[in-house]
């Protein structure tokens, strides 16, 4: 009976998943012999190539934009959840749907959606230009000189737009988790510090906060980690120096047919998540074992 | 009504009355929804480049839609999109079943392993996929169902661990004493499964099956690394286009896409309210 069960789904990930994982981390210690042949000589090689200053500063730099994007999406998504949490329960289910749906819209039109907005003559800039215009003539009524025509602003294809693109594609990964951690506390403590004179601040820092630690460490981790390795976001958003380490990763693959130095950084970058994943657990293990 | 709010204080806990707090949401959700929106208005104007209205058309959606290698790309990730819905349900649904029964050596790893593939960032899981169907050597000139194997196999192993988690946190609310309950009535092991604990997971499989329908829908990076010359999905369509230019036939498209989007959405949320009904049932 266990034998018919469990022979599927282990078989499947054995065979699909584990096997290739497997393949790119020997490939990883591989050099490039003939065109299409790789060699695998346990060289460290490509480890040594992928901790150049080059490569460390692009990785870097995605953990920099990765981490901003998650403390951008915390101070958003806070007071957000906050509101779902305490709101009526005519209101509470329409909110998180609010949160939800552009959850489960593809990735490539929200994307696309935001290119439509930012390029240059994008909404953002007509719109802006429109106000600079009717703003324009009203300052000659005033009797000050007409003001220089609308440069449109470059939005597109810079660091800016990367963020703002995460931010965008990653905040109800945020919102969800930090609800569900804030939907479990007991409000009578809140009600409680209030009562005691605390101000809604330091409720919120002292108490509120404190509580829904582990929510809040789960959502920063769970928007943290697919920002780190975010592809089509950096590509269609960024410019030629806001490159992040999945781009990086995929020149490897289809342009630069080095599938060896591909493969390390490749999984420098799952290393990198692990790593993330297992301190949070480590963490949970701990706060439980307290309790 | 404005009157009457403003004549009862507020409670201190009554945060989504404060004017700050729901101004804050208010921005968020447009921030969220505006390009959205926008996008879905101006798939109807009348201008190829200009924002201003131009007068109402649905000649973009005919443009779209006569538009044959991308209508064939939807055919693609439509047939990907059922198969792998399908198959990542069995496999799902028996990885839920083994993990939330018995109990075995080495399961915490097993458990673990289970989860890799939602954890795992998705540009190394298509980087796998590619090098493994290399050295396999996966045929590109099948004919048509089967060329899209590759795609669909990749599809199964990165939705069938969401079924897991979806039926796993289904089958948490059984009462194993029915299925004994069953069997001390004379029902064998398959019938009992059959009669009595398929029923209790329906809601979890309808979820799960939702859940690997979009998210094999949604896929660009993995399938971007796992097709073959010629075969072409939706989003890696979409992508080159829109790489290429920004265009009312691409807004066109991507409204079509929302349309399926909040349809499906629709139909998980009906089911989760029934499930929510069975659940107080019991």
């Amino acid at each position: 009976m266990f034998a018919t069960i469990a022979s599927v789904p282990i078989g499947w990930l054995l065979l699909f998943f584990i096997i290739p994982m497997g393949i790119v981390w020997l490939y990883s210690f591989g050099t490039n012999a003939g065109l299409t042949e790789i060699k695998i000589s346990g060289t460290f090689a490509n480890y040594a190539r992928a901790i150049e200053p080059l490569y460390l500063t692009i990785f870097a730099k995605s953990v920099g934009v990765a981490a901003l994007t998650t403390l951008i999406c915390l101070f958003v998504g806070f007071p957000v959840a906050l509101a779902i949490v305490f709101a009526t329960d005519k209101w509470k289910p329409w909110l998180l749907l609010g949160i939800m749906l552009p959850f489960w819209t593809n990735l490539l039109v929200r994307t696309y959606a935001l290119m439509a907005v930012l390029r240059t003559e994008g909404y953002a800039n007509q719109s802006i230009g429109w106000l600079h215009d009717k703003f324009g003539s009203l300052m000659t009524l005033v009797g000050m000189g007409p003001p220089q025509a609308y440069e449109p602003m470059h939005l597109l294809y810079n660091n800016f737009a990367v963020v703002l693109g995460l931010v965008y594609v990653h905040l109800p990964f945020m919102v969800l988790p930090l609800y569900a951690a804030l939907d479990r506390l007991d409000k009578s403590l809140i009600e409680a510090s209030l009562d005691l004179g605390a101000g809604h601040t330091r409720t919120l820092l002292n108490i509120v906060a404190p509580l829904a630690l582990p929510g809040i460490i789960s959502g920063l981790i769970i928007t943290f980690v697919p920002a780190l390795g975010a592809y089509l976001t950096p590509d269609l958003l960024g410019g030629p120096d806001s490159q992040m380490i999945a781009n990086v990763i995929e020149r490897q693959f289809k342009r630069a047919n080095d599938w060896p130095f591909g493969a390390a950084l490749s999984f420098l970058l799952m290393y990198a998540t692990f790593i993330i994943i297992a301190l949070q657990a480590l963490k949970t293990k701990r706060t439980e074992g307290r309790v | 009504m404005f009157g009457r709010s403003n004549r009862t204080p507020i409670a201190p806990l009554e945060y989504t009355r404060r004017t700050w707090l729901r101004l804050w949401v208010g921005l968020t959700l447009f921030f969220l929804y505006a390009p959205l929106l926008t996008l879905m208005a101006f798939s109807f104007n009348d201008s190829r480049r200009n924002i201003v209205w131009m007068g109402f058309t649905t000649k973009y959606y005919k443009k779209a839609l006569d538009n044959g290698s991308l209508m064939e790309a939807l055919g693609n990730s439509l047939t990907i999109a059922a198969i792998s819905t399908v198959v990542s349900l069995v496999i799902g649904a028996l990885a839920a079943v083994m993990l939330w029964r018995f109990r075995f050596p080495g399961k915490a790893p097993v458990e673990g392993a289970m989860a890799l593939p939602i954890v795992v960032p998705e540009i190394c899981m298509g980087v796998a996929m590619l090098i493994f169907f290399a050295k396999v050597g996966y045929p590109t000139e099948l004919p048509w169902p089967l060329s899209l194997g590759a795609i669909i196999i990749s599809h199964i192993t990165f939705c069938f661990p969401f079924v897991t988690m979806v039926v796993r946190a289904r089958l948490a609310s059984f009462n194993r004493e029915q299925e004994e309950a069953a069997k001390d009535l004379g029902a064998g092991e398959w019938q009992a499964f059959r009669d009595v604990l398929l029923p209790h997971m329906k809601p979890g499989l309808i979820a799960g099956a939702l859940l690997a329908f979009t998210l094999s829908l949604d896929d660009f990076v993995i399938t971007f690394f796992t097709s073959g010359p010629n075969t072409i999905t939706f989003p890696v369509k979409v992508y080159s286009m829109v790489r290429f230019s920004v265009t009312p036939e691409v807004n066109a498209v991507s409204t079509l896409l929302i349309l399926l989007t909040v349809i499906l959405t629709t139909i998980a949320l009906r089911m989760e309210k029934q499930m929510g009904a069975m659940t107080q049932g019991h």
